[in-house]
């Protein structure tokens, strides 16, 4: 073979494998997509039938319609969308003004409060979930959504923190000096200067926040007694029914439940790489 | 200039930033609020999440570890009693805890090496790969990252699925040198997966390094793209080969990132729920129990037994703590804080 050859071949080999990684990455988000389109005669059989030849809409109408467990899926849905924001105002505010306060000053505990910051974040959520369904019975806030609410703020918000601190310090400070010899007060130059350069950081970390908090399963499922205040993660457990599996509409309500997270984590992943590994990769 | 700045600034050799005030008094809010304070006053919410809902919990869970905590005391009636170390014996003499322990153990070794094989595989190909087919494949690898866990156990439940799975037509395909269908049965449609321990954790192993491998292909890839060209030429012109290259100088450079990768790979399969309640259909199949899981079904499925349920957590907890530790100085030792 000339090296010439060689090298061509070696090209192709590289882009099937390429084409490989990509159907091994997509095939079973498409295998869900897919299966809830299909009539259930192409389900429940032992074939491969990778394309629905006969295309119904039957298994969404009928999760939507319908819905599970005695409740509208629209109210799930409902749930999880005031969940997910609820903890993103709530966290996003209290993660800005803590990484001001990180990127922007130095002061005495600074840096026991970054490692803090990095040790919470890596407590179970299961072993927070016993103690926290305690004080959240004792207040009163059992069975409620704010209650939700507080513990996924609590979950995001070390690691919403984290990522913020880079895009505070990533902002001139040159800037804000300027508004200051300009005569801005404190609060203007926070609102007028730092916050809307910030801002671009202030979505990739609320959309961070929005995903954890809208994938969450094992909060809902116990701080939740009554079917009313399930949220989609919750729901879907319903459809695996005593009658068997449903394996259509479940796949319509996973699928319904994963295209807003798909969407914004297209949006926020280059950021959300950069904070995990923080700094030990540099792209 | 930087002076007229009440701002305090973080020269190492500053002295204490209160001190660096401008005397014209511009600048000073008119409530007159001592610059040393205003960082502060900003953590303070910060703070009281941190210290309301996640340190104080963690401390009353160390306390309810050694307490009976039952529905009288969740609904108040009752004070929780104290019982010493009756619950960690409890837990110790049980051999459902061990085989949790076991599975938690043995299923991170396993998830993690092989998220962090097939990762830096794939980061090793996307680097070598042209810019569109690199772009291409990444978003594809952003699917199976992006998908939510419940989903992730809901999608490979249904391929996993006994009659209609796509993993038994697969395997029927297989020669049977390569694959012979279970003892007494002609083919594999049929075999359940997701009934028995050791089937059950490699279906759940191969849905966490299917959701798992984006993420370290992609940092893979940026850390790479970080390691100076020159690196490259000079190992080039001394003559050095591709695979003595590779382990020379791309592996030694990518030796922090790998640290990190592989601690919080490993922090997050100890933790694994969401997918393994979906596979097994709940907590119903004991044996099939991780330490996660575990703490929750004592704690939750009636009755209740939170005090137990804790024990176990406190466990997980040390275990990930330990591991942590490792993660925090890594994180310390390379960044400038």
């Amino acid at each position: 073979m000339t090296p010439l050859a060689r090298k061509r071949l070696g090209k192709v080999l590289l882009n099937a494998a390429g084409v490989l990684v990509f159907l091994y990455a997509v095939f079973p988000v498409y295998w869900m997509i897919s299966t809830g389109f299909k009539e259930n005669d192409q389900i429940f059989t032992t074939d491969f039938i990778p394309f629905p030849t006969h295309f119904t809409f039957d298994h969404f109408a009928r999760v939507l319609t319908e819905g599970v467990a005695n409740n509208s899926i629209w109210l799930y849905m409902r749930n999880s969308a005031i969940v997910a924001l609820g903890t993103v105002l709530i966290g996003s505010a209290f993660a800005l003004l803590s990484a001001t306060a990180i990127a922007r000053f130095r002061f005495k505990g600074r840096t026991t409060f970054l490692i803090l910051l990095l040790v919470v974040q890596m407590l179970p959520a299961e072993g927070l979930l016993i103690p926290l369904y305690m004080m959240v019975k004792r207040v009163g806030l059992g069975d409620q959504l704010i209650g939700l609410i507080i513990t996924q703020v609590a979950l995001t918000l070390p690691f919403a923190v984290w990522m913020l601190r880079t895009f505070v310090a990533a902002v001139p400070k040159t800037l804000e000096e300027a508004a200051w010899i300009d005569g801005a007060g404190r609060m203007t130059t926070f609102w007028k200067v730092l916050f809307p350069l910030v801002a671009p950081g202030l979505v990739a970390t609320s959309i961070f926040s929005f995903i954890t908090a809208w994938n969450d399963l094992v909060f809902a499922l116990y701080l939740m007694s009554g079917s009313e205040g399930y949220t989609m993660p919750v729901a879907l457990q319903y459809f695996f029914g005593q009658k068997g599996v449903d394996w259509g509409a479940i796949m319509a309500g996973s699928t319904l439940m994963t295209v807003p997270v798909v969407i914004f984590f297209l949006l926020v992943q280059r950021r959300m790489v950069a904070g995990l590994t923080a700094g030990a990769v540099k792209g | 200039m930087a002076n007229t700045s009440t701002v305090a600034r973080g020269a190492g050799s500053s002295p204490a930033p209160g001190h660096r005030r401008n005397k014209s008094g511009r600048a000073a809010r008119p409530s007159g609020m001592p610059n040393w304070s205003i960082p502060y006053l900003l953590l303070v919410p910060g703070l009281l999440v941190i210290a309301g809902l996640l340190l104080y919990p963690m401390f009353q869970l160390a306390v309810m570890a050694f307490q009976k905590v039952g529905l009288a005391q969740i609904r108040g009636t009752r004070p929780a009693e104290w019982v010493g170390t009756e619950n960690f014996q409890k837990i110790l003499d049980n051999e459902i805890f061990w085989s949790a322990l076991r599975n938690t153990v043995a299923f991170a070794a396993v998830a993690v090496s092989l998220t962090l094989i097939v990762g830096t595989a794939v980061g090793v190909l996307l680097n070598k790969l042209g810019k569109k087919m690199s772009l291409f494949v990444v978003i594809g690898c952003m699917f199976a990252w992006a998908v939510p866990p419940v989903a992730q156990g809901v999608i490979w439940r249904s391929l996993f699925d006994a009659e209609s799975g796509i993993v038994n037509w697969a395997l029927n395909l297989l020669p049977d040198w390569l694959a012979a269908p279970p003892a007494g049965q002609e083919s594999w449609t049929g075999t359940p997966w997701l009934n028995d321990t050791i089937p059950l954790y490699i279906a759940l192993t191969v849905c966490v390094v299917w959701a798992g491998f984006p993420f370290i292909a992609v940092s893979v890839l940026a850390g790479l793209k970080g390691i100076p060209a020159e690196l490259y030429e000079a190992a080039k012109v001394d003559g050095s080969g591709a695979w003595h290259t590779f382990r020379k100088i791309t592996l030694p450079m990518l030796k922090p990132v790998f640290a990190v990768l592989t601690v919080l790979s490993i922090i997050w399969d100890f933790k694994c729920f969401s997918q393994l309640y979906v596979l097994m259909n709940g907590p119903t199949n004991r044996d099939g129990f991780n330490l996660s899981m575990y703490a929750v079904a004592e704690a939750f499925k009636p009755p209740q037994k939170l005090g137990t349920g804790a024990a176990i957590s406190v466990v997980l907890t040390i275990i990930l703590l330990i591991i942590t530790v490792v993660y925090v100085r890594q994180i310390v030792k390379q960044e400038e804080m």
